[in-house]
């Protein structure tokens, strides 16, 4: 034990010493825009803070991790060096559990007393994510293709939306449909020319579609409004009835008719609980979708390409529908976006939304709807929580996602949920 | 005579300057099992992706004669489309989708007529009845093969955990899940030990006997071979050396010098004892 | 074509190579540490932006300092940027990646994106998010060609960036033929498990590996902070993607390739930004890439890949 401490030590002091040289030309010296120029200022005890906080930081771990391997090492089955069986009914039991528990917690946050309109807002924010992720997590988590430009599909889903209603005078609940199969047509197409690459190749190309797809709205003007966007987008209404305090020409609104007093309060209630149906919906059909012949050929494609041709399935259709299917939602999403802020401007639609969305997918682990939940909690909330420490959240936010991938490589639930399970149908001879 | 189940003629796949198949003529036949023998690279198993549509030869004709129907073009159709005319492979490396189960696997196979009937997604999505009922079917199909093939205990397993002899029995039930015509075996009992050859043997004659489908099999296990074969063509350098029935084939001199590089007393019985006793001792 | 047209199209040539060859320097480490761990280093393009910062701020102490000659202050100014660069390349590896071997193959991917949002917001809050000026380090040029109301212009910084590049091509790609370690290099890209059991320290290959390709992007990051004189945290993410394209449309893996990439890449955008419009010069290079790999899915110099059955 001592020598594992000294080894531990001597570790964590040379890393503290590769930090301090890592400090000195950020955190030791620094630069200030004068009147002569650029003017290097230090700040030394930084430098040596920086060491100790590695040090003690990277010694922390390592104690860490070896208490916990002594006691995973002290369970009996890990210890007689079989493999644990895994008992996939238990996880399914479990997961069944934790989604109807989140469901509920969803559906019923809206009307709880704590509830205001900072956690209406964050919690819509958390919704999209879920969206986006949902979408997303059909082409890489199922079908296995790469898309580091998932947030075309996003832009292209609240700019149609925004450009249908300024310019047509369409309402959200006509638009929605819309959006999605717009988003879905471009998903089609995208996938057209790529239907050869294969896994890295996929990723700097559907990472251009995305940028192409930025710089066109971001300079065609006459359009989308370039970088000033489309402002004035009406929000969503329900069965003709308004949320706003002056409701648009042609509509009534919604206190006038009901009665209750006029609150912000309500409209972001109201679209809470339309990001809430759209995300409930899109889970419901993703989990049929995968116990379809649709769905099941997604998931055969990902694993083995080849085997799928032997067996009559067309490689082509599949991976065109299951870009279709996530440009889809991603549609959805963006158009629900453009309806709650009113606004859209090509800066909400950089690669940092695609990295993120496929962060959740990711850490949530492939192919798992529950870990897209868990994983867009996370991602959403993590920044929230810190907001304290403004300047620093991005930087912590970094090291988690490092973090969590080298703690669990295959994401948060990489366990894979089967479609279907011989032994719980009812028994009928052939 | 009608003409047989499949018909090749002339087969030649170029790579480059390498010839690896030239002009090889071979016939299968419904209710027979056909073997395709020859020393390795010979060309067997380009022969086979020639066939199931993942190479498209160079020159050649491939014809599949399906009863009561038009003749098919094989090499004319992409390579996806093969299986769908009833010819379908399994892989000399294992080609199973690791992480679904078996039974997963086995629904997959039956992908084709299963999507028809949930009408791209859409029939299937809202649970009409006319899907419900072919989903029911499916998993029938799927659950009588899983009985026939001994594989009832790992039926919820992910393919990928289970042994490498389960995963060939695997691969042989999702090939037949296709409803296949002619099943093309590329070395089913490569790693099998003598007594799961044995077994594949009973098992491929049964197939034979009670779907009255046409079986060619790649294989370099001659015991098997010799055993249940009906008729073998022996391909060495990318051409056809000899065809016949296993006694044929046992006495034919070019088959002989093709294994052994130049004649000799030894008859290939012999040569077949040793090839089982080398694996034997390979895995002991 | 008359006088004036050619001598345009000179001048868009002269500024294409030169921005093609910082692109192919960062491509380069790209391309390196994909051949061997067959990894996508999102965190490169950051890697450049450090090596720009550290540039930076070497100059500003010369300054102070009261150097004023400039090889010496260029000598100075490259080897502190190439010896700290190589040390956060070195560390980033360390931590992000070397515990993410034989993990699915996605892992390392985000780990990479983490590390990059880890690094921009790093030097945002120690340098501040202010573009940093900097006073010209090489003023002037040679005019080649003076025609009737155009010139052609090479400004010394330019063929500085261009024979730069080119000694340094020359260099690596001794090193990576002749040297051991070049051999240790090529040797696990092909099969790390064997080049293992021979006896090669695969782990501080890779390590090297990743020295080798922040060293490079390191120049590139001195470079273009003299080239345009002013930089930012983001610079990395813009230059990283472009140095991506580059390595993937010269054919990832290949070194080579990623010089030719990445000076297709430059020439594109001068000429698109020359001809046609700057502002759709990135919708025309990556158009350039889809196109070349709808023809070559591999990349213009990149190995076919042979589909097993």
């Amino acid at each position: 034990m001592a020598i594992t401490i000294q080894h531990h030590l001597k570790g964590s002091i040379i890393g503290g010493l590769i930090a301090m040289v890592l400090a000195v030309p950020f955190i030791g010296l620094y630069t200030v825009s004068t009147d002569q120029g650029l003017v290097v200022q230090t700040r030394w005890s930084w430098v040596v803070w920086s060491g100790v906080m590695v040090l003690v930081g990277s010694l922390a771990v390592a104690l860490l991790r070896d208490v916990l391997s002594a006691r995973r090492a002290g369970r009996p089955n890990r210890a007689a060096g079989t493999k644990p069986k895994r008992d996939d009914a238990l996880t399914a039991k479990l997961s069944k559990g934790f989604a109807i528990g989140i469901t509920l917690f969803a559906i019923t946050l809206p009307f709880m007393p704590f509830s205001d309109r900072y956690i209406m807002d964050v919690g819509t924010t958390v919704l999209i994510f879920v969206l986006l992720g949902m979408g997303l997590n059909v082409t890489v988590g199922l079908a296995g293709l790469l898309d580091l430009g998932f947030v075309a599909f996003y832009a292209i889903g609240a700019y149609s939306f925004a450009i249908l209603s300024t310019t047509l005078g369409w309402g959200f609940w006509v638009c929605l449909p819309l959006s999605g199969l717009i988003a879905a047509l471009f998903g089609a197409l995208l996938s057209m020319p790529i239907l050869r690459l294969r896994g890295d190749y996929l990723a700097i190309v559907t990472l251009g579609f995305g940028e192409i797809t930025r710089i066109i709205i971001l300079n065609w003007q006459s359009f989308t409004g370039g970088p000033a966007g489309i402002s004035g987008i009406p929000r969503p209404s329900l069965f003709g009835l308004s949320f706003d305090r002056r409701p648009p020409e042609g509509l009534t609104s919604f206190h006038e008719v009901t009665g209750i007093s006029f609150a912000t309060e309500h409209r972001l209630m109201f679209l809470y609980l339309i990001a809430l149906s759209l995300v409930l919906a899109a889970a419901w059909v993703i989990k049929r979708l995968r116990a379809l012949p649709i769905g099941r050929a997604w998931e055969a494609l990902r694993e083995d390409e080849i085997a799928c041709r032997s067996l009559g399935i067309n490689p082509v259709a599949s991976k065109v529908s299951a870009y279709a299917v996530g440009g889809m939602l991603g549609g959805f999403a963006g158009c629900f976006f453009a309806a709650r802020q009113g606004f859209v401007s090509p800066e909400s639609f950089t690669f940092m939304e695609s990295a993120l969305i496929l962060a959740i997918v990711v850490l949530g682990g492939l192919g798992s709807q529950i870990g897209v939940v868990i994983a867009a909690l996370f991602i959403v909330l993590l920044p929230e929580v810190g907001r304290e420490f403004a300047d620093f959240r991005m930087i912590v936010f970094g090291i988690a996602m490092i973090a969590i991938m080298v703690w669990r490589p295959g994401g948060l639930l990489s366990q894979r949920i089967p479609t279907i399970r011989l032994s719980s149908i009812k028994g009928e001879a052939a | 005579m009608n003409a047989p189940l499949l018909s090749v003629t002339g087969l030649t796949m170029r790579f480059g300057g390498l010839v690896a198949v030239d002009g090889v003529n071979l016939t299968a036949e419904t209710n027979r099992i056909t073997a395709l023998i020859g020393p390795n690279g010979a060309g067997k198993t380009t022969i086979f992706n020639c066939l199931t549509g993942f190479y498209k030869p160079t020159s050649g004709e491939l014809t599949l004669n399906r009863p009561g129907q038009l003749p098919v073009s094989l090499q004319t159709l992409p390579g996806y489309q093969v299986s769908r005319h009833g010819v379908v492979r399994t892989f000399q490396n294992i080609r199973l989708f690791p992480r679904m189960t078996v039974l997963e696997n086995l629904l997959v196979a039956q992908h084709v007529g299963l999507m028809k009937k949930a009408a791209f997604g859409v029939a299937g999505l809202i649970g009409l009845k006319g899907w419900r009922t072919a989903e029911k079917e499916a998993i029938d199909r799927a659950r009588f093969w899983i009985e026939r093939l001994d594989l009832t205990s790992v039926a919820d397993e992910e393919a990928g955990n289970l042994s490498y002899g389960v995963q060939r029995r695997v691969e042989i039930a999702r090939a037949m899940n296709t409803n296949p015509l002619l099943l093309c075996l590329d070395e089913p009992a490569a790693g099998l030990n003598p007594k799961e050859t044995g077994v594949l043997g009973e098992l491929l004659q049964g197939i034979r006997e009670q779907f009255g489908i046409g079986i060619l099999l790649i294989e370099h296990d001659m015991g098997l071979v010799m055993g249940i074969s009906d008729r073998i063509h022996v391909v060495e350098y990318g051409r056809k050396i000899a065809e016949g029935t296993p006694e044929q084939i046992r006495s034919d001199e070019r088959v002989i010098k093709a294994y052994l590089g130049e004649p000799d007393e030894e008859e290939l019985p012999a040569i077949v004892a040793e090839d089982v006793a080398g694996q034997e001792g390979g895995r002991a | 074509m008359d006088a004036s047209a050619l001598g345009t199209f000179l001048q868009y040539l002269i500024n294409g190579l030169a921005l093609g060859a910082i692109y192919g320097l960062i491509a380069i480490g790209y391309t390196m540490v994909y051949g061997i761990i067959r990894m996508i280093n999102f965190a490169h393009g950051e890697i450049y932006m450090i090596g720009a910062f550290v540039a930076v701020t070497t100059f500003s102490i010369l300054a102070a300092a009261g150097v004023t000659s400039v090889p010496l202050a260029l000598l100075l100014v490259l080897v502190m940027a190439i010896a700290f660069t190589a040390a956060y390349g070195w560390t980033v590896e360390r931590v992000a990646y070397r515990p993410l071997r034989g993990a699915p193959k996605l892992a390392p991917l985000i780990s990479a994106i983490g590390m990059s949002i880890l690094l921009q917001n790093y030097v945002m809050q120690t340098q501040g998010a202010r573009p940093k000026p900097l006073a010209p380090v090489m003023n002037g040029g040679v005019t080649l060609w003076q025609g009737d109301g155009f010139a052609v212009n090479v400004s010394y910084i330019q063929l500085f960036i261009i024979l730069l590049t080119v000694a340094l091509m020359v260099g690596f790609t001794q090193l990576i033929n002749r040297t051991a370690l070049g051999r240790a290099q090529r040797a696990c890209e092909q099969d790390r498990t064997m080049a293992g059991l021979l006896g090669i320290n695969v782990d501080r290959t890779i390590s090297l590996t990743f020295v080798m390709g922040a060293a490079l992007a390191a120049v590139a990051g001195v470079l273009v902070t003299m080239y345009y004189g002013v930089i930012d945290f983001y610079i990395g993410f813009l230059a990283g993607m472009k140095a991506f394209t580059a390595a993937v449309l010269g054919g990832i893996g290949s070194l080579p390739g990623a010089m030719l990439g990445g000076l297709l890449i430059g020439l594109i955008e001068a000429f698109f930004t020359g001809y046609v419009s700057g502002a759709y010069k990135d919708v025309a290079s990556f158009s350039v890439l889809i196109l070349v790999l709808v023809f070559r899915p591999t990349g213009l110099m990149g190995r076919p890949d042979i589909e097993k059955v």
